[in-house]
């Protein structure tokens, strides 16, 4: 780090400790809050608030929003720095460009070209322009993928990105979704109405939900049914916490369904409320997608404006670039408006979540699932899937095959057979050589391997898991290890620093795949640790592209 | 806290297995505690005794059967049929690997010798790290005494727990991500520009030397360790002194009562003025012909050597005490005064007011006392019958509304203060009253700037509303008092409608705050001298205690009355007599009773008339009333109101015999000066805030020829006749006893072996009473009295001319006149020159920019010092620290007296301020 010393008390002349409010900044961040609770939780929000008017944070801003919020500077400065998107300017530091452009180069889209890519817009654009290499934007399917302001751009090349910039195509727009009036007009929120008025009661819906065996579609897998009986049994006020934060590389089935359709959405998450009698939600969504931020408020807005029953207070809360806020409690701690690093447990969110209140903690694909199973019967969901798994996955499918894409299909499908029946095979010229089953943090298993079961569970006894079901395939034109390089670079990068075995492990982790002969001994010794050790599933998981190499692919490491 | 099993008799026990052994775990406890009763070690880095287990750095994981992962033996509880593994190999694996990641990012420096992760690493048999480190930030140097080595950082945030969970400080914070996450001061600030109040708290709990002592003092072992009390304000923490080669190098805060093993900057930095080049280290005689000068500013160092001569102690006592005795022989005991110490000892303090009671004749002793809460204890003794505080400041965790009112506690009581940072932070009430915004309003919900000088009208409007809300206790009422009925008569004339305009604050917070003060379970008031330090000060107080009678607040834990004291030891000054009215134990001299038991005590007559106070004494030296004075220990050339005056009265006297450690503003117009012992060169007892009775413990030798104090009071007293012989503070303390039932059930060995007893104590199995006025109050019919007061304003108003307040007080770094933190070196590195602190917009106004040289007059004199913004004051204001000899904020102030109590209106005169020629 270079000597960050910035500026010097004149103490002979008696200046005072610490930095003075500057009025003028202080009325202007009164101004932008306007007459907002000055509620600690709402830090980020204000955050937000900043960077998207000054298109940074001064620290005269940190200082300003403060002592406008009560809190300490370093309160507000450590919460600013811990997220990406925003850019915190000190005294003699340069502000950044008005304009960034943000090059994804996590796996699928480094895989595309996205170095350089990168390397061509350095070049290309000038000094207005800023070139941000940022993790999984979650448009794998479209890669190379970069981000012009708010505005995605898939499939990437640089005369697309700079056509972008010269037309001042810099904001992303609002997909056009299933509106509030079409859902209604299609039965929608029928079911919430029947389970509001006691017509379909709620042991009868948490009955049909563990009958479905529904999954936490997130990642961890718990039991749905059972998760809503156990916060149900917990004490009054209690609270949901909706994740959408969708990060895991490789993965935008979130995305994809709330581009379509959001009320189905809305539903289950308002069926849920009703079942568990929570008196608030909280809705977490990445900030990367800034069109969809627009459509969901929106058809929000209209919801409560025209609601079909009594709703809870609901918030639509903005994330702020950070992977582990994806992380059930490092949400909560975000939603709290702190740093997004991860809590222990037990407690258990169930128990001590949102506000220290037991909270209802659910990806955004589970909540979608449930209108269907209660209107078409738990035997629906069960019908299907495949080698003795039941249920749908949406598979997030990118790399090496002609149709990326969200494909909705069995659980316990195979590899090789979701490439074929569901991917049109591989891409041409490419020959299937392996696959992550489950984003970054997964594993990697070989082509070798393409015949397991995909679902939850079943890759436990090979080191790997599904996850958030994002599928990266990977050919013969590709390396193995240089993606497994790729994905601990990303969980470096992403590590929020609370525990040992993960912030310092990841990244000792990058420096020893970054070598061309690999310790493995010592790599061993240190995936042992980081899986045992660290706090949350991301140390956890994060050695596992590593250990995949070393298990499945030795011979790139000769 | 570890559970202690001797105190759990009817606590929960949870049976589990710990490597094979069955064993017992009591409620809360967790495996690393459980494991640490028995004698297994597990290594821990983050945890730390008395800091939330944050369970960070995963030294201390555990297997524990039938969980995936292992887990941190530092935040887990047992539960019963538990089997937890602590030595097996995948957790060593784990512990080691844990350690060897740290280790590979630690610089080759050390900084500390006790760095807990080599400690661990040693245990654990860890060979050299296998790798690369990390890139490592530069070291911070900036603050005068913390080092800040991040390069020895392994981000455990215990630091930062100290510094935001501890003492609530909020400088420190976690910043960045991941690999660059970083410990911060503010927003990645050099310590030392950083809002770092330099507690150092941080650096006690900073398990590698990357929060140091600055100069490597970390790296020196020392030879011996002595435990004693902290010698600055009345909070009373209790601290170790580190010396090598007979200098005290560092200090360590101690688990006490009042301040569980916190510090401020004052008592961890504060301590090498003892070591100071400018210690007096023999007795100095005045030349003759060497005139007393009035306008000390101007003396240079070597015009104030040149004015005495050095002398040997026989010569010097003799001197001192002949100077004394002829002024008595021919103009009697009342052409004498003594002015003796709140930073002395107890034992001190009674010997001094024995000595001029029994020596001089005169009831006339006093100290600052009379500057600082005469006003609160003439309300209290005539409201309830006691001076002293209802309840200890360690209540505010039973509180559910804390009130602070005209008290800055951050800067003058900043330990305390963290108790009530830590209660507000745990969802307490805290009502903040003062015109200053001060640091600790940040966690208020209830912040009320009312204008200077109005707290009467205030106070009695929140009280005229809780009568109107029906929220007044009839029943505490009826049963303790006395008055009420005039009370509630008087107080119809303040309705907060009305009041609202004259202090400041809307009539809508103000029956808010009484609804809340007044319908909490228990709710308790601290104030300082904001409340007192006016010529209504009295008025100010007696609002306080009818407030709190009226709703029944007072008596139970968590509610009460909390004046909180100055000094280190002024509640035992005015405990032990050093007072112009009473005896020991606040016996009255005028009490024919009190004076017969104390004639009988000292075997001589003594005077029934009560003593003049400090200003007044200062008068009657003008008058030519007094001509000899011995003052210990105090600086009334600095402290004194409207300092021309009180300086030209000191030159004027005819003998003054000057007892302290350095040359005092007060020694330069002595005519004998008598080098004495500092805090910790002797032992003795300390009274706090919180009537703790607290040991102080000699520590190392008083420099040169320097001598105790009682050494030197005794051999005065001799001098004058006086046949006293106490082997110690041990055999003054004793007799003490004797005069004070408060201290009965206290003996100097009970006090060597707890080091802190509250009083009252009555027998020696009395655990010391923390709460007082439980069933009745010590007046005469048990009643607690109303006492209505007017609202009346300050004596000295702005005009056209003088259009500024000047509110005067103190600073964090510097005690009171500086004398001492002056002279320690690193308190005055951090805040080395003198300021006025004064309202942005005042300052645009006059044309002016932070850091002008700016002169501030009164219509009694003239300062020069620097002008600092502070947002914090209300426009047509200014405050100055009265720390400065050389920009002497009472040169301004105003000698106008409260007319009970006779304290004099610090807080409140009107001043001008202009451009000072550039310097």
């Amino acid at each position: 780090m270079e000597n960050t010393v910035t500026r010097k008390r004149n103490k002979m002349r008696g200046e005072k400790h610490g930095r003075l409010v500057d009025a003028s900044v202080l009325a202007q961040v009164r101004d932008l809050l306007g007459d907002a609770p000055r509620r600690r939780d709402l830090l980020i929000e204000y955050l937000h608030l900043i960077q998207d008017k000054c298109g940074h944070i001064s620290a005269a801003h940190i200082t300003a929003l403060a002592k406008e919020m009560k809190l300490a500077t370093t309160e507000v400065y450590e919460v600013a720095t811990f997220y990406h998107h925003f850019d915190v300017i000190k005294e003699g530091q340069e502000a950044p460009p008005a304009l960034t452009v943000r090059v994804c180069d996590s796996i699928s889209c480094e895989m595309f070209g996205a170095n350089e890519l990168i390397k061509q817009l350095m070049q290309q654009t000038g000094d207005d322009v800023r070139i941000q290499r940022v993790p999984c934007v979650g448009r794998c399917a479209r890669a190379p993928v970069a981000v012009v302001g708010t505005h995605a751009i898939g499939n990437a090349d640089s005369d697309k990105v700079t056509s972008a910039i010269k037309n001042n195509n810099f904001v992303a727009q609002a997909p056009d979704c299933i509106t509030y009036e079409d859902y209604k007009k299609q039965g929608g929120y029928q079911t919430l109405v029947n389970v509001t008025k006691g017509e379909l009661s709620s042991e009868d819906v948490i009955t049909t939900l563990e009958d479905s065996n529904l999954r936490g579609l997130g990642g961890a897998g718990f039991p749905a049914g059972r998760k809503w009986r156990i916060v149900s049994a917990q004490s009054a006020p209690r609270k949901i916490a909706v994740n959408i934060d969708e990060g895991e590389p490789g993965t935008f089935k979130d995305r994809y369904f709330l581009e379509i359709d959001p009320h189905r959405f809305f539903e289950g998450m308002l069926i849920a409320a009703q079942v568990v009698d929570t008196d608030s939600i909280y809705i977490y969504l990445r900030d990367e997608y800034a069109g969809l931020r627009k459509s969901l408020t929106e058809e929000l807005q209209k919801l409560k404006d025209n609601p079909p029953t009594e709703l809870p207070y609901i918030e639509l809360r903005r994330g702020a670039g950070a992977y582990i806020c994806g992380e059930e409690s490092a949400m909560i701690e975000s939603i709290e408006g702190k740093r997004g690093m991860p809590r222990l447990r037990p407690p258990f969110v169930a128990q001590v979540g949102v506000f220290g209140r037991p909270t209802l903690e659910h990806n955004m694909e589970t909540l979608y699932w449930v209108r269907d199973i209660l209107e078409k019967g738990a035997d629906w969901f069960t019908s299907h899937g495949r080698n003795g798994r039941k249920g749908l996955r949406s598979f997030s499918v990118s790399g090496r095959v002609n149709k990326p894409g969200v494909h909705l299909a069995p659980a316990g499908i195979t590899m090789r057979e979701l490439i074929d029946e569901y991917c049109g095979g591989m891409s041409e010229g490419h020959e299937f050589y392996g696959y992550f089953p489950g984003g970054a943090s997964g594993g990697i298993l070989p082509a070798s391997m393409g015949d397991l079961p995909l679902d939850f569970d079943t890759l436990d006894e090979h080191g790997c898991f599904i996850g958030s079901a994002a599928i990266i395939v990977f050919s013969d034109k590709d390396c193995a290890r240089d993606l497994a390089r790729n994905a601990m670079q990303f969980f470096a990068h992403e590590s929020c620093g609370k525990c040992t075995p993960c912030r310092v492990g990841t990244s000792k982790a990058a420096i020893l795949m970054e070598k061309p002969n690999w310790d493995q001994e010592l790599m061993q010794d240190l995936a042992q640790t980081m899986s045992d050790a660290s706090i949350c599933g991301l140390g956890q998981a994060a050695a596992n592209p590593m250990t995949s190499v070393i298990n499945y692919f030795p011979e790139e490491l000769k | 806290m570890a559970a202690n099993p001797e105190y759990m008799t009817d606590i929960k026990t949870i049976e589990f297995t710990l490597n094979g052994e069955k064993l017992i775990a009591y409620e809360d406890e967790t495996i690393l505690q459980v494991a640490r009763r028995n004698d297994i070690e597990i290594p821990h880095l983050c945890y730390k005794d008395g800091l939330r287990a944050d369970g960070n750095c995963r030294a201390c994981m555990v297997e524990i059967e039938g969980e995936r992962v292992l887990q941190p033996s530092c935040v887990r509880t047992p539960t019963d049929g538990m089997v937890v593994n602590t030595e097996n190999e995948r957790v060593l694996h784990s512990q080691r690997m844990v350690l060897e990641l740290l280790q590979s990012d630690m610089a080759d420096r050390k900084y500390t010798l006790n760095s807990e992760l080599d400690t661990w690493s040693q245990k654990l048999d860890l060979g050299l790290p296998r790798f690369e480190s990390r890139h490592n930030p530069n070291e911070d140097l900036s603050h005068p005494a913390i080092a800040v080595n991040l390069d020895a950082c392994i981000q455990c945030t215990r630091c930062l727990r100290a510094c935001r969970e501890e003492q609530n400080n909020d400088v420190i914070g976690y910043a960045n991500r991941g690999l660059h996450s970083l410990i911060v001061f503010d927003i990645d600030d050099p310590m030392g520009d950083s809002t770092c109040v330099a507690c150092g708290e941080c650096v006690q709990a900073c398990p590698t030397g990357a929060l140091m002592p600055s100069n490597e003092l970390g790296l020196l072992e020392p030879d011996r360790k002595v435990e004693s009390t902290c010698p600055y304000c009345g909070v009373g923490c209790l601290l170790t002194f580190n010396i090598k080669d007979e200098k005290i190098i560092y200090v360590e805060g101690r688990d006490g009562p009042a301040n569980k093993g916190r510090l401020c900057v004052k008592g961890r930095y504060g301590f090498d003025y003892i070591h100071n080049d400018n210690r007096l280290l023999t007795p100095l005689i005045r030349k003759e012909g060497a005139a007393k000068v009035t306008n000390i500013e101007n003396l240079s160092k070597d015009d104030i050597s040149n004015m005495f001569r050095t002398a040997s102690w026989e010569e010097a006592l003799e001197f001192a005490a002949q100077g004394l005795k002829q002024i008595r022989n021919e103009k009697g005991g009342k052409a004498l005064a003594g002015f003796g110490s709140a930073k002395g000892s107890n034992e001190e303090a009674y010997l001094f007011q024995k000595l001029v009671r029994t020596g001089f004749g005169t009831n006339n002793v006093d100290h600052c006392t009379r500057l600082c809460h005469a006003s609160s204890v003439v309300a209290l003794l005539e409201g309830i019958g006691s001076g002293a505080v209802s309840n200890q400041v360690a209540e505010v965790s039973e509180a559910e509304v804390i009130v602070i009112i005209g008290s800055n506690p951050t800067t003058n009581h900043p330990v305390a203060a963290t108790f009530i940072k830590n209660a507000a932070r745990a969802g307490k009430t805290l009502i903040v009253m003062d015109p200053r915004r001060n640091d600790i309003a940040r966690h208020a919900d209830y912040f009320l700037q009312f204008k200077p000088d109005t707290d009467v009208a205030m106070l009695n409007a929140i009280m005229h509303s809780i009568i109107k809300q029906g929220l007044v206790d009839k029943e505490f009422i009826a049963n303790r008092t006395e008055g009420y009925a005039e009370l509630e008569k008087h107080l119809q004339d303040f309705p907060p409608e009305k009041m609202e305009k004259i202090c400041g604050i809307s009539a809508k917070t103000l029956h808010e705050v009484a609804r809340v003060y007044a319908s909490s379970k228990a709710s308790i008031i601290f104030w300082g001298m904001g409340i007192s330090q006016h010529v209504h000060g009295t008025d100010n107080a007696r609002c306080l205690i009818a407030l709190s009678l009226m709703t029944g607040q007072i008596g139970r834990p968590g509610t009460g009355l909390h004046p909180l004291r100055g000094q280190n030891n002024v509640q035992g000054a005015s405990d032990v007599g050093l007072i112009p009215m009473v005896y020991p134990d606040y016996q009255r001299v005028d009490n024919p009773a009190a004076q017969a038991r104390f004639e009988a005590l000292w075997d001589t007559k003594l005077d029934p008339n009560p003593g003049l106070t400090v200003v007044e004494i200062m008068d009657e030296i003008t008058e030519g009333k007094i001509h000899g004075m011995y003052i210990e220990g105090e600086n009334p050339a600095m402290s004194d109101p409207n300092l021309n005056h009180a300086r030209k009265a000191l030159a004027s006297l005819k003998h003054l015999v000057v007892q302290d450690i350095f040359m005092t503003e007060t020694a330069m117009f002595a005519d004998v000066i008598l080098p004495a012992s500092a805090f910790p060169e002797k032992d003795g007892t300390f009274t706090n805030t919180d009537r703790r009775v607290q040991l102080g413990q000699k520590a190392i030798e008083p420099p040169g020829e320097a001598q105790q104090d009682l050494w030197i009071i005794q051999e005065i007293a001799k001098r004058l006749g006086l046949n006293w012989n106490y082997s110690g503070p041990a055999d003054v303390f004793a007799e003490m006893r004797e005069g004070m039932d408060s201290i009965k059930g206290m003996s100097w060995e009970r006090l060597e072996q707890e080091h802190s007893v509250t009083y009252p104590c009555d027998s020696p199995d009395d655990p010391g009473q923390g709460i007082i006025f439980i069933d009745d109050f010590p007046t005469e019919n048990g009643l607690a009295k109303f006492v209505p007061a007017e609202f009346t304003n300050a004596d000295e108003l702005p005009d056209h001319e003088f259009p500024f307040v000047l509110i005067t007080g103190r600073q964090l770094e510097h005690w009171h006149t500086g004398a001492m933190t002056r002279r320690a070196s690193m308190l005055d590195a951090i805040e080395p020159v003198p300021v006025a602190a004064v309202n942005p917009k005042d300052l645009e106004r006059l044309g002016l920019e932070a850091g002008d040289m700016i002169k501030l007059s009164s219509r009694r004199g003239t300062v020069e010092c620097f002008a600092r913004v502070d947002d914090g004051i209300l426009e047509g204001q200014v405050f100055m620290p009265f720390c400065y000899h050389e920009a002497a904020a009472n040169l301004l102030t105003t000698d106008a007296l409260d007319p009970f109590a006779k304290i004099p209106e610090f807080k409140f005169c009107a001043i001008q301020i202009s451009t000072a020629k550039k310097h």
